[in-house]
């Protein structure tokens, strides 16, 4: 308090008081000891109620000091800068709490090993066997409906931006919508239905991948046609200006100006249905034997391991499982990773 | 090369909405014709006629006929593409493919189009360049990215890029709007020399840019916003900036507009 007696107010318009920079961090170490001080006095034990108690009193001490010495206005702006904080470690502390829980139990049994055998012969309640065949047939149900799904995005989503006018477009934008909303289940029924009861075709990882397009597609639709709405319009007309066919704009201007912004879309789409797990169980169904051939008899996936394994309830399964969870966020994490490389590696460049 | 254009009758839509109604001109081969006139009142859209490129725009629709020597550009069974190749633009804003390097961009023209020998290909490009007077500043960069040069570089490699496909006549819309004195000062000296070669038409809001780069002035406006655009005279630049015939255009060009 004594700062704002050293500079009062009607000295300068233009100068106010201002605490020092340690004041948030002095705010918050006091605000926790008096959070942890309230719960002991008053016999609380869960770490969640004295976080809260701290992060009101660290709120609301910091607006009144602030408003005392700064005024109002500093202390909204102080107010507004600790809700954001507040809303952001809610927002990591799942997130790292289930990278660390993750780790912590999937490296137990996480080996070569682990990578390159099966279940073949390993009982439910025995330690050893691995993922091997769920890594396998994760590639090829994700790799087909890939390549099922992209061509048909990306050409929709070339004819809604560059050609679509009318009334085909609006239903096509419209389904679209519908289709992002489509739960898995849902999806995996319908091929069922289709493929399985009607046609009469086995269960085989193709037919997961046709499910998987399903929620693919749409993914691919929307992405690639904000990114193919971000090419500015300036370079299509200098394109057709020089007398460039429009087709030829499209693939030779359009498509490598945002080919970048096309394949982070992809990548993400493929993040998404590499763990669906319900279509999988409905269509693939599952086994403990290496299968390569997607097109005939059931594959295993990585979603469908973790849940069979955590389902057979025995120490080594639930061992297992973690490991396979661990597995498929690292898969994920470096398809991301493997995008973000890409998107940069082919954004336009401005260097001289 | 050069070939003159003909205008008769010309209207132009966006939708239902009139842009410009019933415009009749004759641009003359081998000569700058600058068009001046308010924001609005229809230069721009004119211009796009002029290559098809009008109906580029959602809802863009143009009646009336386009002579570009003996052919309609706007007959039957003329094709758009084959129009743009004979009839270049240069626009506002520079814009050079920011996927492709200096050297692919002056060639884009040509190898979208079709197959051509590398040696071709290096000849024109040189050759553009060099028209554009750009080549002295580019030749140890052809390859770097062409969105790397300065604004009046880039708008010079648009320049290029246009006048590689060898077209006959070459459209300006406000070339230099976004361009230092100096950038400006290079464009207009490049406009003198390519009239030589070329049918040239430029679009610009600078009074003096005309009068010094244009043979011929064209100055249009319109009553009202919301009114279609009009054509009010074209003539030689220097009678227009004299003593032109109608009372709105030395208004316009004296400031006591409106």
């Amino acid at each position: 308090m004594s700062h704002a007696t050293l500079t009062p107010k009607n000295r300068s318009s233009l100068r106010g008081a201002t605490l020092p920079k340690w004041f948030p961090w002095a705010v918050a170490a006091g605000s926790a000891a008096a959070g942890l001080g309230i719960s002991t006095v008053a016999g609380l034990h869960s770490s969640i109620q004295w976080a809260l108690i701290a992060a009101v009193l660290f709120v609301a001490g910091s607006f009144g000091i602030s408003s005392r010495v700064e005024g109002r206005r500093q202390a909204k702006d102080r107010v507004a800068t600790s809700l954001v904080w507040v809303a952001f470690i809610l927002a990591v502390i799942p997130l790292a709490s289930l990278v660390w829980e993750t780790v912590k139990r999937g490296v137990e049994v996480l080996d070569g090993y682990f990578l390159t055998h099966s279940m073949g012969v390993v009982g439910d309640a025995e330690p050893g066997g691995g993922i091997y065949h769920a890594i396998l047939g994760t590639l090829e149900q994700v790799g087909l409906a890939t390549l099922f799904s992209v061509p048909i995005g990306v050409l929709t989503a070339i004819y809604l931006v560059e050609y679509g006018r009318g009334r085909l477009a609006k239903a096509v934008t419209f389904f679209v919508d519908v289709m992002t909303g489509i739960p898995s289940i849902v999806a995996g029924l319908f091929i069922l239905s289709l493929w399985v009861l009607i046609l009469e075709m086995g269960p085989s990882g193709v037919a997961g991948s046709f499910a998987l397009c399903i929620l693919m597609i749409p993914v691919v639709v929307r992405s690639t046609e904000e990114m193919l709405k971000l090419v500015p319009n300036e370079l299509r007309e200098a394109s057709l200006a020089l007398g460039v066919p429009k087709w030829r704009t499209i693939l030779k201007v359009v498509l490598p100006t945002s080919v970048g912004g096309i394949i982070t879309g992809v990548m993400l789409a493929i993040a998404r249905i590499t763990g669906e797990t319900a279509p999988v169980l409905l269509l693939v169904w599952g086994t403990d034997f290496i299968n390569a051939n997607p097109f005939k008899d059931p594959q295993e996936s990585l979603p469908m391991y973790i849940y069979l394994q955590y389902n057979a309830g025995s120490d080594p399964a639930h061992d297992r499982a973690w490991a396979a969870a661990l597995t498929l966020i690292a898969f994920i994490m470096i398809l991301n990773l493997v995008a973000r490389g890409i998107a940069r590696w082919k954004a336009p460049k401005t260097g001289r | 090369m050069a070939k003159r254009i003909d205008v008769s009758g010309l209207n132009a839509y966006y939708g239902s909405f009139l842009a410009i109604e019933d415009i009749s001109m004759t641009v003359e081969p081998r000569s700058v014709t600058a068009f001046i006139g308010p924001s609005g009142c229809g230069k721009s859209t004119f211009l796009r006629t002029l290559n098809r490129m009008h109906e580029v725009t959602p809802g863009g629709r143009v009646e009336g006929k386009v002579m570009l020597d003996d052919e309609n550009l706007y007959g039957a069974g003329i094709d758009p593409v084959a129009v743009r190749r004979e009839v270049g633009m240069v626009f506002q804003r520079p814009n050079p493919f920011p996927t492709m390097s200096v050297y692919d961009n002056v060639a884009a023209g040509l190898r979208l189009n079709g197959k051509y020998k590398k040696s071709e290909l290096d000849d024109i490009v040189e050759k553009s360049l060099k028209g554009a007077n750009l080549w002295n500043e580019v030749k140890d960069r052809l390859n770097k990215p062409g969105s790397g040069l300065s604004g009046g570089q880039q708008q010079r490699l648009c320049i290029a890029r246009a006048i590689a496909v060898e077209p006959n006549v070459l459209l300006m819309d406000e070339p230099c709007s976004a361009l230092d004195p100096i950038s400006t000062l290079a464009i207009e000296d490049l406009i003198g020399e390519l009239k030589e070669r070329f049918t040239i038409v430029i679009v610009t809001h600078n009074m003096q840019q005309a009068a010094r780069v244009s043979d011929r002035t064209a100055f249009f406006n319109l009553a009202a916003v919301g009114q279609p655009g009009k054509l009010i005279e074209i003539d030689d630049t220097e009678r227009i900036f004299s003593n032109p015939s109608v009372q709105a255009t030395e208004d316009y060009i004296s400031g006591r507009f409106g």
